[in-house]
């Protein structure tokens, strides 16, 4: 039994390590035991509660674990012939009754101080240089807002100027990006990961959320709702590029975008004529 | 008279004798007939029983299909229609055919005889709520043969109303939730009513077993929640069909609304498949100790504050849909709060296993598992409910390792506990304990190895119900390793399937009280006969069988109720 019992512990061990090692060979350690970081203030605000949350919990679960397996072990039968006749203990139920709601109220309050700087798109904090070069407006406190469209399946990107891209969303680096997701048809959900949470994007609503990139790079991410046959199929990511190179681009799209209207319809126009 | 030679003939009549007016009836057909007619509790509870580990085998394999299409990046095993189609199929299977009839088929085989009646108080109603129930599934199955449903069990409009998927599945999805919804009413009902009314003499709501507690506070549960369940798909049916506009917001309605009936049935029905648990862990716990339970009091309250706090917690499934600040916060809070009965239910089996005299048998194997890896899926619970923290998590594998936690270790953990348990009483006869244990540890190091590794999958990004994935996200390995668990749990299903099929023709005989058990049930002979009890003793603690053997012991007379 005891053998047994070791095999179990030694199981859960083997787990754990299996799940710290699987992680290690990852490029990062986020995405093992914590959620991705290192792409947005947001997504780092929320690893760090993250990381808080998981200690509580690990110190919980390891010491039910634990006092389980003890009790499983030293009080088994043969070590311990006679069962102690308890029916509860008052006092005992009452302070950890106590004690869970005050872990519990501890958790809620250190949650709701973290809320804010997570939910609420830091303005102030981007830098008014990235600002002017990217064409957003004068003062740090402005922010760039692209329209994110799901459709299926694939996400649509819409900017301030009209210009409009599929997939790859360009933003620049060090700005607020504020985002206002939509659907046209089936609800999506729009995720990159070390950007910050999802936000479902459900026909008829408006789903807002934030960003601001630490640094240049591609992030990548997919549509995390059920949307049919291709939901896996429908990837999604952000480009990050220096302001002023973002300014360029935004421009040239939209110009692009002009000029290819106008050639269609000068063919449609031909066609017809 | 000796616990061991009940007479089959009924002869004596104390307690309520009304109860026995009601059940003189002819003893039943031979052969199948005798099963198809019956309104017995005890049959109808193993056919409930029988049905749902078919299905269980059915869910399983679909599980095992998709595992396997993921083991590996890019597989073509599954297209991503089939794909979708299996995925609905085991999420709507799991939870309507098996977990939810698990439980009525275990409650309506042990209520009646945990309270000592001698049957359930409706037993036509009974025999109703199964075949409901069985219709269900068959209509449910039935469009296999045609275009199975590929919406998820959970049915998100507008994709399940609106044109984008061919076919009539989510119909079939549809009647399925009607039929089974109805049945677990109707057994609610009658569990209910069976409790209120038809409990032995002397056993007042102080001395009601912990599982028929649990099984009070599911049934409070089923009756509030359901009928809402039943009235969306109704919307959806006719939204479907019909013209309406309940759900499509291209004509005025909400695609929002459907997630909010849903989970307003969808969160309490977590419960629905884990207070049962709860109360079997209850039972299973303190006669593997040889103590009373710790704090029974505690234990039985706090199965009715988590009935209570579950119908205020279901927008915690939507914290990424867009809600105003003020209701995310609500629901964080309220989710949290459950945690606090929750936990209370944990410490007390810990402290019921303290200082006992613990008897390793196979259902506290099960029993064991179930308290360490369902208190992990409670936890990760808590971590969901920081809403945050669950828009990072939520739709991801991180989300599947948590209900599974809960459901697989939790809820299917505590059924076979329950098996290896009652099997006994049910038929008689002994599960092997050798193959027993064989099978929890293939059971447990197969569980760890297909879902603590999804914690992972998920945090790093990999979303759910995805036909496959790119190589490139380096998620290959993870996969591999959660395929190869999802097997070796399979394994150890089917290792206690062998050991049923095999005990029911060799099994030691068990006698009526195998373990020493604790409650009326084990008065009995093994299987009760078809009134139950000849006798129906008068209850004087929440351990009557336990005063019975004492008194039986000092010699003093046993079992008669005056």
């Amino acid at each position: 039994m005891i053998a047994a019992l070791r095999r179990g512990t030694l199981v859960c061990l083997v787990a754990v390590v299996g799940v710290l090692v699987g992680g290690s060979s990852r490029t990062a350690s986020a995405g093992a035991l914590l959620p991705e970081r290192g792409g947005s203030p947001n997504a780092d605000r929320i690893a760090s509660l993250y990381t808080v949350v998981l200690i509580l919990a690990a110190l919980v679960f390891v010491g039910v674990t634990a006092t389980t397996v003890y009790a499983l072990v030293r009080y088994r039968a043969a070590r311990n012939p006679v069962a102690a006749q308890i029916r509860g203990h008052t006092r005992l139920e009452i302070a950890w009754t106590v004690a869970a709601t005050a872990l519990i109220v501890f958790l809620a309050v250190f949650s709701m101080t973290k809320l804010d700087a997570i939910e609420h798109p830091d303005r102030a904090a981007a830098s008014p240089a990235a600002v002017a070069a990217a064409g957003v407006g004068e003062r740090s406190q402005d922010s760039l807002k692209i329209r994110v469209v799901g459709r299926r399946y694939v996400w649509r990107y819409e900017y301030p100027n009209g210009a409009y891209a599929y997939h790859e969303m360009i933003a620049p680096v060090g700005v607020t990006v504020e985002l206002d997701i939509v659907s046209v048809d089936v609800a999506h959900s729009w995720w990159i990961p070390k950007l910050g949470g999802k936000f479902d994007a459900l026909p008829g609503y408006v789903n807002h959320t934030w960003f601001r990139l630490l640094k240049a790079g591609v992030y990548r991410g997919q549509c995390a709702e059920l949307c049919g046959r291709n939901h896996a199929d429908m990837l999604a990511q952000v480009r990050g590029v220096a302001p002023a190179a973002y300014a360029r681009w935004v421009e040239r799209q939209k110009n692009e975008i002009a000029a290819a209207g106008i050639a269609a319809k000068r063919a449609r126009a031909a066609r017809a004529g | 008279m000796a616990i061991g030679d009940i007479p089959s003939t009924q002869r004596t009549s104390v307690g309520n004798p009304e109860l026995i007016v009601h059940h003189a009836g002819p003893d039943p057909a031979p052969g199948w007939v005798g099963w198809v007619t019956t309104t017995d509790h005890k049959r109808v509870g193993v056919m409930y029983l029988v049905t749902a580990f078919a299905f269980m085998m059915l869910g399983g394999v679909e599980a095992l299909l998709m595992r396997t299409q993921l083991a590996e990046p890019g597989n073509t095993l599954l297209t991503p229609e089939r794909y979708n189609q299996v995925l609905t199929l085991h999420g709507t299977t799991m939870v309507f055919l098996v977990v939810m009839p698990l439980w009525a088929g275990l409650a309506n085989y042990l209520v009646p005889l945990q309270v000592g009646a001698r049957d359930m108080a409706f037993p036509k109603l009974n025999a109703l709520s199964y075949w409901l129930y069985l219709a269900g599934g068959l209509v449910f199955y039935g469009s296999v043969f045609f275009s199975p449903p590929e919406a998820g069990w959970t049915a998100y409009t507008p994709l399940s109303s609106g044109p984008y998927i061919p076919g009539n599945g989510t119909d079939a999805w549809i009647f399925l939730v009607h039929l089974t919804g109805i049945s677990s009413i109707i057994g609610a009902v009658n569990i209910t009513v069976t409790i209120v009314n038809m409990r032995a003499p002397g056993m007042g709501w102080g001395r009601l077993p912990l599982f028929c507690w649990s099984m009070i506070a599911q049934a409070v549960m089923i009756v509030l929640t359901l009928p809402v369940i039943a009235g969306a798909v109704t919307l959806l049916l006719t939204d479907r069909h019909f013209g309406t506009c309940f759900f499509d917001p291209a004509c005025g309605g909400s695609a929002l609304l459907w997630q909010h009936l849903f989970w307003f049935f969808g969160h309490p029905e977590v419960y629905i498949m884990i207070l049962p648990a709860f109360g079997v862990i209850s039972e299973v716990l303190p006669v593997f100790a040889r103590k009373p339970i710790f704090g029974y009091k505690a234990i039985a309250a706090s199965s009715i504050g988590i009935a209570f706090l579950s119908m205020l917690v279901w927008a915690h499934h939507m914290f990424a849909t867009p809600l105003p600040f003020v209701v995310l916060v609500f629901f964080m809070l309220s989710s949290m709060a459950i945690a606090i009965p929750t936990g209370v239910k944990v410490l007390n089996w810990v402290a019921t296993l303290f200082r006992g005299s613990i008897v390793l048998g196979t259902p506290l194997y099960f029993a064991a598992g179930f308290l360490v890896l369902f208190t992990l899926g409670g936890i990760t619970g808590v971590m969901l409910a920081i809403f945050p923290i669950d828009r990072q998590v939520t739709d991801t594998y991180f989300v599947v390792a948590h209900f599974h936690f809960v459901l697989v270790a939790g809820a299917v953990s505590a059924m076979m506990a329950a098996l290896y348990f009652w099997f006994p009483k049910m038929t008689g006869r002994l599960l092997s304990e050798r193959i027993g244990k064989w099978s929890f540890w293939l059971q447990f190091v197969g569980f760890l190895a297909t879902f603590l590794i999804q914690h992972s999958l998920g945090l790093s990004g990999m979303p759910r119900r995805v036909y496959s994935y790119r190589a490139d996200t380096g998620w290959g390995l993870d996969n591999l390793i959660s395929t190869v668990g999802a097997f070796i749990l399979a394994a150890g299903v089917v290792l206690t399937l062998i050991n049923v099929l095999v005990s029911l023709r060799h099994g030691r005989r068990a006698g009526p009280d195998p373990w020493k058990g604790y409650t009326l049930e084990w008065f009995t002979t093994s299987p009760p006969p078809a009134h139950n009890f000849d006798v129906i003793p008068r209850v004087r603690s929440v351990e009557p069988m336990r005063d019975i053997r004492d008194a039986i012991r000092d010699g003093r007379a046993a079992g008669g109720s005056q």
